[in-house]
């Protein structure tokens, strides 16, 4: 968290803030000057130098103590306004004062430092984990149906004589099912890597919502699929500007996934809403949902829920945000409280509604 | 089978030479083919094929230049073969004279479908003064619509852009040339318009307009008109 908080104030705002700080403070204390005395400021100001060391960098830090030990001489020390000190153990105390000041700052850096170094090796090894769930899903996915491809045409290459017409046309159904998913995970990956490599640039062109979802739906469903699909999109919804390709993968992603985990008997509603330049789109199935701790972490890159059944890489979510974001928008996922899953979409798109008006 | 069909195959992957051959050759046609854009060209001018199959990602030319060097001079229909998610290679390929596309990996049912369609839409040639669409009937001369015998009440541009459909049937239109076509030069990038009479068209023309049938979205490319059998 602490880290977080470093990396996102630039140094130069660092100095600026940590000198602000300890001049309010002083002043705050100044005010006060009638009811404490100096020797109670100068722990005020230490406080405030060992605060500002918890978040910032050692050079603002360093800078605050040098500032707050001179304001201290100047201004609270008697003789005040003078940076002159006159009794022996005034003296001291600024002395000490200074050196405690440093060795704050020093010690807190110290400690970041072996902060940053264990996160940094957390990481390295996270990285590794992921590699390796990356290698064991991926080998799993694309050699189910390489190993199916190459099981069946040695079995009508060298069995033929044996095979009887409905296993030869079983082994030829498997065939082809193997290479649609050999397919799929490809152009996921493809997908992927696309958005890895940063060079994903929305493509905009007008898009008729209603018709791209019954595309989409029309794709998903050649897959035999037993849910109930249903959609529900007002007629009168404008034409919206948005990459048409990027959206179709992002619904069928979302619809494949609600397919694949939920039940045979079980309904997926598809919702599209247009508010003024935002539209809203809403996939909802009434399976089981999401186990509520692993919400935050199902649009991970390979991320599987635990004991998940087989199948998958982990993309298909994360590309769904990928895709999403890289559209300037969000997605949300929610467990709906009567049971199953809601995922949310928001695009901020423009809108026409050239649709509604009358023709000629 | 007297003179089959002899089509062309341009690509440079043995293994997708090899499908096209069979699926090819056990449908009666008969089939040569070129490895590389350079062969490719000397065999169309040597004997000119009645269509051509190219892949558009050649080693040594890109499709679309072999594309160009090609419609010089011939005028059969040619396929282009392309991988998926490059729209713009499709929408290169169609406006620089392809009769239609494929994307890999294609069911070869597709493939068939669509030689047919292109085959059969380079014999006929317009001058049909009645189209007619199983059930769906286009008066060309009259301009007038007909569903299951029944006048369809059509506004000038619907007419128009159905009509610029039906005369392409089984042909991919892109976007840009049916706002050329339909609304002329000026309008090539209001793609809304087209989204929007394409909808409306659809009401009166599809038996159910969200699944439609006659009129279908080559997603982020065009549309085609195809007739349902």
């Amino acid at each position: 968290m602490t880290e977080l908080f470093i990396n996102k104030i630039s140094k130069p705002k660092q100095f600026l803030y940590g000198l602000l700080l300890v001049c309010t403070i002083s002043a705050v204390c100044y005010v006060l000057s009638n009811y404490i005395g100096y020797r109670v400021v100068a722990f005020i100001l230490l406080l405030t130098v060992s605060l500002i060391a918890m978040f910032f960098d050692i050079l603002p830090v360093l800078a605050t103590a040098l500032l707050s030990a001179l304001i201290w001489d100047f201004f609270f020390i008697p003789p005040h306004y003078t940076l002159r000190v006159d009794s022996t153990e005034d003296y001291i105390l600024l002395l000490m004062y200074f050196v405690i000041a440093l060795v704050n700052a020093v010690l807190t850096y110290k400690i970041r430092q072996i902060e940053k170094v264990a996160m940094q090796k957390e990481e390295k090894a996270n990285t590794v984990k992921l590699y390796n769930t990356l290698l064991n899903s991926l080998s799993h996915e694309l050699r189910t149906p390489i190993s199916a491809i190459i099981g069946a045409t040695d079995n009508l290459e060298n069995n033929n004589g044996k095979l009887s017409e409905a296993n030869k046309k079983e082994l030829i159904s498997e065939i082809a099912k193997a290479s649609f998913r050999l397919n799929q995970q490809v152009e996921n990956l493809l997908n992927m890597s696309r958005l890895e490599s940063g060079f994903i640039q929305p493509k905009k062109d007008w898009c008729d919502i209603i018709e791209l979802v019954y595309e989409v739906v029309k794709r998903v469903e050649e897959n035999n699929v037993t849910q109930n699909i249903t959609i529900n999109i007002n007629p009168a919804i404008p034409l919206v500007k948005l990459d048409k390709g990027m959206l179709e993968q992002v619904i069928y992603n979302l619809l494949n996934n609600a397919v694949y985990y939920t039940e045979p008997d079980r309904k997926i509603d598809i919702v599209a809403l247009c508010h003024v330049d935002i539209l809203q789109i809403i996939i909802e199935d009434n399976g089981k949902g999401f186990p509520p701790e692993e919400l935050d972490n199902v649009f991970g890159k390979f991320y599987r829920l635990k004991n998940s059944k087989t199948g998958g890489t982990g993309l298909g979510l994360s590309i769904v945000k990928g895709f999403t974001e890289a559209m300037g928008g969000s997605v949300h996922l929610q467990n709906i409280s009567t049971g199953g899953a809601r995922f949310t979409i928001n695009l901020p798109v423009e809108t026409s509604h050239l649709k509604t008006m009358k023709n000629e | 089978m007297s003179n089959p069909i002899e089509i062309l195959v341009i690509d440079d992957e043995a293994q997708m030479r090899k499908l096209l051959d069979i699926t090819l050759q056990s449908n009666d046609y008969s089939v040569k083919e070129a490895t590389t854009a350079k062969e490719g060209i000397i065999m169309a001018a040597n004997h000119p094929p009645d269509l051509i199959i190219l892949d558009i990602g050649l080693p040594d030319d890109s499709g679309h230049s072999v594309l160009k060097k090609l419609r010089e001079w011939y005028t059969n229909p040619i396929i282009i073969l392309s991988v998926q998610s490059s729209e713009e290679d499709i929408i290169k390929a169609l406006d620089n004279g392809a009769n239609d596309y494929l994307t890999k990996p294609f069911r070869t049912g597709e493939l068939l479908a669509r030689l047919r369609s292109a085959l059969r839409s380079s014999i006929i040639e317009e001058n049909n003064a009645v189209l007619n669409f199983n059930g769906l009937q286009i008066d060309l001369s009259a301009r007038t619509v007909k569903k299951n015998n029944e006048t369809i009440k059509l506004t000038a541009t619907e007419y128009t852009l159905l009509s610029a459909l039906a005369k392409n049937e089984g042909k991919v239109l892109t976007h840009h040339y049916l706002l050329r076509e339909v609304w002329g030069p000026g309008f090539i990038n209001q793609s809304q318009y087209l989204r929007v009479f394409v909808a409306q068209l659809r009401k009166k023309i599809e038996n159910d307009a969200n699944r439609p049938e006659y009129i279908l979205t080559e997603s982020g490319i065009g549309y085609r008109f195809v007739c349902k059998e």
